[in-house]
């Protein structure tokens, strides 16, 4: 069985799958995707509570969640949108400018 | 009776009396006796009162012949009415027969056929529907005339596979049987023929 | 029990001996009694198939869609404008490879409406990607439907399958027909085994994804390959059936062929009046013979040209317009199909039968004579012409 990630635009069509179909769920983790930040998102974790507001904002995913406590972001899918920092009750997040967290 | 071997009876109705109801009461009960049979309906405008017919072809060969009839040897009449709009006659083979639901006799119909000189028959439908059955079903009647007249199925045969398929058809109601079979079995003394 | 039955009552008894997973149901003339006595079934418990009812066509065959990737075996039963209505939804089906198997009930499209029978609708959806095998009477539309699952859902294959019957012609027609054993059906359709489907849990499947054109190309050929391979496949489940039914099929059947010089192309229940008026015209001594196509999508080319090598001038006859300007789909494909041959036969085009015109056999014995005057002058005369209509003469 063919894995998503072993599937790019030179894969000739005798091994694409029929109909497009993918065989595997949460294959945008392959996907490196957030390599284009203008501005990127700094956590704090000093002032954070947990609160979990910003997760379901993130639209890509990005802020990874572990036994109750939010995770460093995940640079890799991050774009950079900025809707964590307004999202966030408690100034535990702030933007920055350039594709870097610094 | 034709000799030929393949029966084709052109039914003509109204929508709503049964027409389509007899023809495929008469083909599956055909198709019981060892026959190859057709029965199909011919719909016109959608509403209940507009003329519609219904075919079949009854023979001991598979037809494969899709079109409507246009050369029947039989002709059944639901509805008198239909005598004034629609030439019923149209193709009717020579030495076949007309078959009509009407009080009057074939005498007094003749004049509406516009110069069939062949084979009348009429029956009073409507009467022996509702003195039987209580309302009026002219379809059960003119089925068992055409069977009598045209001779394509043995009619004692005819009437026990019939009740066999009603016995089928009205499993939830069977009070209707008794009246059925009465009323197919009337009709068939009752047929006139001129 | 009765041995006549009409072409729906023997399409919804096909659907009841599979006992399919789900059927996606909305009513349209006059298909309308397949889902209508299939519910019965439903109701009386005879099956345990899931029936979804829906506000619209488009719906019914997405909940096929989303069932049949799901896992579950779908059916479907529409008409006319109904099949119009699915239309996006037909395209998703064939290219998401989804073997959903739906009865067509042909009748024409609107407008005018009418409700009666032709091709206008089925050949609309001829390039959707759906195998399209089409019947000539209520025994093959029964035939047909139990063949189309072990076509379509064959792993080299994997289309959705359309079976064609003429509305009321056939769907409305009580013949005398032979139904095979429950159990035989069973065995002979299996059971419904995709490799990967959505409720799968070792590999979650996601299906319909976004193809930018890098892939696009690529899955598209992929599935004219599958149709390609849908031919053999085809002929493989006819031979299959014949042992259980005795039944042949072909892609298309030959009628009275052998040494014919003159040949109607047609499709469905006409084919049947015009064998009855081949024979005729045998008796006479014409050497006349007609092929009727089954199999319309794969459209089997080389061996309609083969089959006609031999003729000198050919009718085909459409039963749907097309608004070409240059001749309706079937007579596009076959003299298409006919061009590599080194000698090839003439050839016209007749449009029938358009929204319930019948076919009589005098039709076919006139069209036979005009082939017969171009067999003998090489005159073909006009090439597209319709027949039955009321015209003034010119």
């Amino acid at each position: 069985m063919i894995h998503a990630k072993d599937i790019n635009e030179q894969t000739p069509l005798e091994d694409l799958t029929p109909g497009g179909e993918i065989y595997e769920a949460g294959t945008a983790r392959d996907f490196n995707t957030g390599s284009w930040r203008t501005d990127t998102p700094i956590f704090h974790a000093e002032k954070c509570k947990h609160c979990m507001l910003c997760v379901p904002f993130c639209p890509d995913s990005a802020i990874p969640v572990k036994d109750g406590k939010r995770l460093e972001f995940d640079y890799l899918h991050c774009k950079g949108c900025g809707v964590c920092e307004t999202a966030c009750p408690f100034a535990a997040i702030t933007m920055v400018t350039g594709g870097e967290p610094k | 009776m034709l000799t030929n071997d393949m029966v084709e009876i052109r039914w003509h109705g109204r929508g709503g009396q049964g027409a389509k109801m007899a023809c495929m009461l008469l083909a599956e009960v055909a198709g019981l006796e060892g026959k190859f049979v057709q029965g199909f309906p011919e719909y016109g405008p959608e509403r209940m009162g507009a003329p519609i017919t219904a075919y079949n072809r009854i023979s001991d060969k598979r037809c494969s012949i899709h079109s409507n009839i246009y050369y029947p040897d039989y002709v059944v009449v639901l509805d008198e009415t239909l005598l004034d709009s629609v030439d019923v006659c149209e193709g009717l083979k020579e030495g076949g027969a007309i078959i009509i639901n009407t009080p009057g006799s074939p005498g007094q119909v003749r004049a509406k056929l516009r110069g069939w000189a062949g084979k009348v028959c009429t029956i009073d439908g409507r009467r022996i529907s509702e003195e039987i059955l209580g309302r009026n079903f002219p379809n059960t009647p003119l089925l068992a005339a055409v069977v009598k007249i045209s001779g394509a199925l043995a009619v004692d045969r005819f009437l026990a596979d019939i009740e066999e398929s009603f016995k089928h058809k009205f499993a939830a109601k069977p009070q209707v049987i008794e009246g059925n079979m009465a009323t197919l079995k009337k009709s068939m003394e009752e047929v006139q023929v001129g | 029990m009765s041995n006549c039955f009409s072409g729906n009552e023997a399409v919804a008894y096909a659907m009841k001996q599979i006992n399919p997973d789900v059927m996606g149901a909305f009513p349209i003339t006059p298909s309308t009694e397949i889902p209508e006595y299939f519910a019965q079934y439903v109701a009386n418990g005879e099956v345990n198939t899931e029936y979804v009812t829906v506000e619209s066509e488009h719906s019914s065959m997405s909940v096929c869609i989303a069932a049949e990737a799901a896992g579950a075996r779908s059916v479907c039963a529409t008409s006319s404008c109904g099949l119009a209505l699915m239309y996006e939804m037909l395209y998703v089906a064939a290219s998401c490879r989804l073997p959903i198997t739906l009865a067509c009930v042909t009748r024409a499209l609107s407008g005018p409406i009418n409700i009666n029978n032709d091709h206008s609708d089925s050949m609309g959806a001829r390039d959707t990607g759906w195998i399209q095998i089409y019947a000539e009477n209520n025994q093959e539309a029964y035939d047909n439907f139990i063949m189309a699952m072990p076509i379509g859902e064959t792993a080299s294959v994997r289309l959705p399958v359309m079976t064609c019957m003429d509305g009321f012609i056939t769907s409305h027609a009580v013949e005398n027909i032979e139904f095979l054993d429950t159990e035989v059906v069973r065995k002979f359709v299996g059971e419904y085994n995709p490799e990967n489907y959505l409720l799968k849990k070792e590999n979650p499947l996601a299906v319909g994804p976004y193809d930018i054109s890098a892939y696009y190309m690529e899955h598209k050929v992929l599935e004219a390959e599958a149709m390609k391979a849908a031919k053999a496949r085809i002929l493989e489940v006819a031979d299959e059936f014949a042992k259980i039914s005795g039944r042949h099929y072909g892609l298309f059947e030959e009628y009275r062929m052998e040494d014919a010089e003159l040949a109607m192309v047609l499709i469905g229940s006409s084919a049947g009046t015009a064998k009855a008026a081949v024979d005729q015209l045998r008796e006479q001594g014409v050497k006349a013979g007609l092929i009727k196509v089954r199999v319309f999508r794969p459209f089997p080319g080389e061996e309609l040209a083969q089959a006609l090598s031999k003729t000198k001038a050919v009718a085909v006859m459409d039963k749907s317009e097309g608004f070409s300007a240059n001749g309706g789909p079937l007579f596009a494909e076959t003299r298409s199909a006919l061009y590599d041959l080194k000698q090839r036969p003439h050839l016209i085009d007749i449009v029938f039968g358009l929204g319930g015109r019948d076919l009589k056999t005098e039709d076919v014995e006139n069209i036979f004579a005009r082939l017969a005057d171009i067999a003998a002058t090489g005159e073909t005369g006009p090439v597209y012409t319709h027949l039955g209509q009321r015209q003034r003469r010119k």
